[in-house]
């Protein structure tokens, strides 16, 4: 039996009295494609930032690749090194260019040289239409190039597993197709994804599953065909009545 | 330096919501906040202000004590004493300017640890940042003078070996005591600016697998200390004017030196030359801040990096 990329299991996470997850359980195969869906602060972000060890669990276990990188002693920056993550704000650094922002992680985590590290970025850069922002500084770009070389910072460290924060809410709504659009391309490349999106249309489109958070747990998942035309919990109808009033889908 | 506006979970970078970097000066006609703008305007400021500053100095000169034989005039404002001392004050002078100039770089090395330590996490690290936080009440409590009293007195009373000794020795206690002082103050501002950098950037750090010490070197710290050069530059002319406090320490440097002057004349003008030699060496420095300060709130209006 071939393991999973990322398993989450009975995952919780309280930030003071109010408890954010409340027992999660999630499987991610090899190449598979997983949207988030669900309301604002039903805790698709902060499932997120748990798999990528940016906040500790409460209970529970997070398995990457056969190995439990919540057990005590386990090497957080080894692990993080394995994931990409996409962040809603784009957290480029602000104070470098665009080819040192996809740099920086290959040379100082990886030890690569700096002409290999360039090269790496300027092939990444090219293949997503960035090749002459290389030399720009972020505050230059416009909010669609920026968070296209956020995408392209997370995949210069050639993660296994790629986690996507609602990575077009922050944008103007004519910018949003271009990063979704650059997500289809990762997404038919085989790259193996966890996105949290209120992108519908686009997790119908894209997903191999969804799963519908709410409440701090998962109340369904299952083929988006499926899940978006005959939802079987009144949640997730009630949810999806609602995007579509809010003419979101 | 606010981080104001959403919270995190919405924050975005300055300069993505449509702001056109090469936008105009946002602030049109708010240049000349000194002289007022527009029209008439300098010249009504010009002309107050030659009245103002015209009257005050009528008034000073028409005093009784100004002109009398042995009256202010002659004893503050003497210009054949200003030329025949100043020479030896400048010379004096550059025992000061090596004070500080060692003193600042030993400030921006020994604050900026500190402030590290300070920001240090965990429950482990506990007693280094109460080391950090001790360190920066103290030095700051203390007059800067007490302190340059007690290591100049103090240390050498040790007589410890492996350190300077004889005139030396002060020169040396006093760069030390300065250092000590204003790396309390360089500390704090140094800690303003890391805090000032948005958590969400150490996080992106952390997500690429930099350890926590590189996200600090290569992603925060750039950021902070960019944001408090201006302030950093006030201690430091602050820190400039109290090397003059060496002095007490017996240290021949330029505020000594006045004071041979003034006891061998019986006159204050050495004091005057002095004074203008700081204000010489600092105005420089002050309109630098001033401007850096304004080009950064500039750069801020218009969405830019700091």
């Amino acid at each position: 039996m071939t393991e999973a990329t990322l398993r989450v299991e009975g995952v919780h996470k309280r930030f003071g009295d109010l408890e954010v997850l409340g027992g999660i359980d999630l499987a991610v195969d090899d190449h598979e494609v997983v949207c988030l869906i669900g309301a604002s602060g039903s805790g698709k972000s902060t499932l997120l930032r748990c798999i990528d060890l940016l906040e500790p669990i409460d209970a529970g276990r997070i398995v990457i690749e056969g190995q439990d990188v919540t057990a005590a002693g386990v090497d957080q920056d080894a692990v993080r090194r394995k994931i990409g993550i996409v962040f809603q704000a784009f957290n480029l650094f602000p104070h470098m260019t665009v080819r040192r922002n996809v740099t920086l992680a290959p040379r100082k985590v990886l030890g690569m040289s700096e002409a290999d590290a360039s090269e790496r970025a300027n092939d990444l850069l090219g293949r997503f239409g960035l090749a002459d922002k290389a030399q720009e500084y972020p505050d230059r770009l416009s909010g669609g190039q920026q968070q296209r070389v956020a995408i392209v910072r997370a995949l210069a460290m050639q993660p296994d597993l790629l986690l996507l924060d609602e990575v077009t809410s922050a944008l103007d709504p004519v910018l949003v197709a271009e990063v979704l659009d650059t997500i289809r391309d990762l997404a038919t490349e085989g790259m193996t994804m966890v996105i949290a999106t209120h992108e519908m249309g686009f997790a119908r489109d894209v997903a191999n599953r969804v799963a519908f958070l709410h409440e701090g747990t998962i109340a369904e998942e299952g083929d988006p065909q499926r899940m978006f035309s005959e939802p079987e919990r009144p949640e997730t109808r009630t949810f999806l009545d609602r995007i579509i009033a809010a003419g979101r889908m | 330096m606010s981080r104001g506006g959403p919270g995190p979970e919405v924050h975005v970078p300055r300069g993505t919501s449509g702001v056109d970097p090469r936008a105009p000066d946002p602030l049109p006609g708010r240049s000349s906040k000194i002289l007022g703008a527009g029209g008439r305007g300098p010249w009504v400021a010009l002309g107050s202000t030659l009245i103002f500053f015209g009257l005050i100095t009528l008034l000073v000169v028409s005093s009784p004590g100004w002109s009398k034989p042995g009256g202010v005039r002659d004893l503050f404002f003497d210009g054949a004493l200003f030329r025949g001392s100043i020479w030896e004050i400048l010379q004096g002078f550059v025992v000061n300017v090596e004070i500080f100039l060692i003193a600042e770089v030993l400030i921006l090395i020994l604050a900026l640890f500190l402030a590290v330590l300070r920001s240090l996490p965990g429950a482990v690290s506990a007693p280094l940042r109460l080391l950090a936080i001790g360190y920066s009440i103290v030095f700051r409590a203390v007059p800067t003078i007490l302190i340059i009293f007690l290591l100049g007195f103090g240390m050498p009373a040790l007589e410890l070996r492996g350190l300077p000794n004889g005139p030396n020795a002060d020169i040396f206690w006093a760069i030390v005591a300065l250092m000590l002082v204003y790396s309390a103050y360089v500390m704090e501002v140094y800690r303003a600016g890391i805090e000032s950098v948005h958590p969400s950037q150490a996080a992106a750090a952390r997500s690429l697998g930099l350890r926590r010490g590189q996200a600090l070197r290569y992603v925060v710290l750039p950021q902070a200390v960019r944001r408090v050069i201006p302030p950093l530059l006030n201690d430091f002319i602050g820190l400039q004017k109290d090397s003059a406090l060496v002095a007490l320490l017996g240290v021949t440097e330029g505020l000594r030196q006045a004071q041979i002057e003034q006891a061998t004349y019986f006159n204050f003008t050495p004091y005057m030359s002095l004074a203008l030699v700081y204000l010489v060496l600092t105005l420089p420095q002050v309109l630098f801040v001033d401007w850096l300060i304004k080009r950064g709130v500039r750069r801020r209006a218009a969405g830019a990096v700091t």
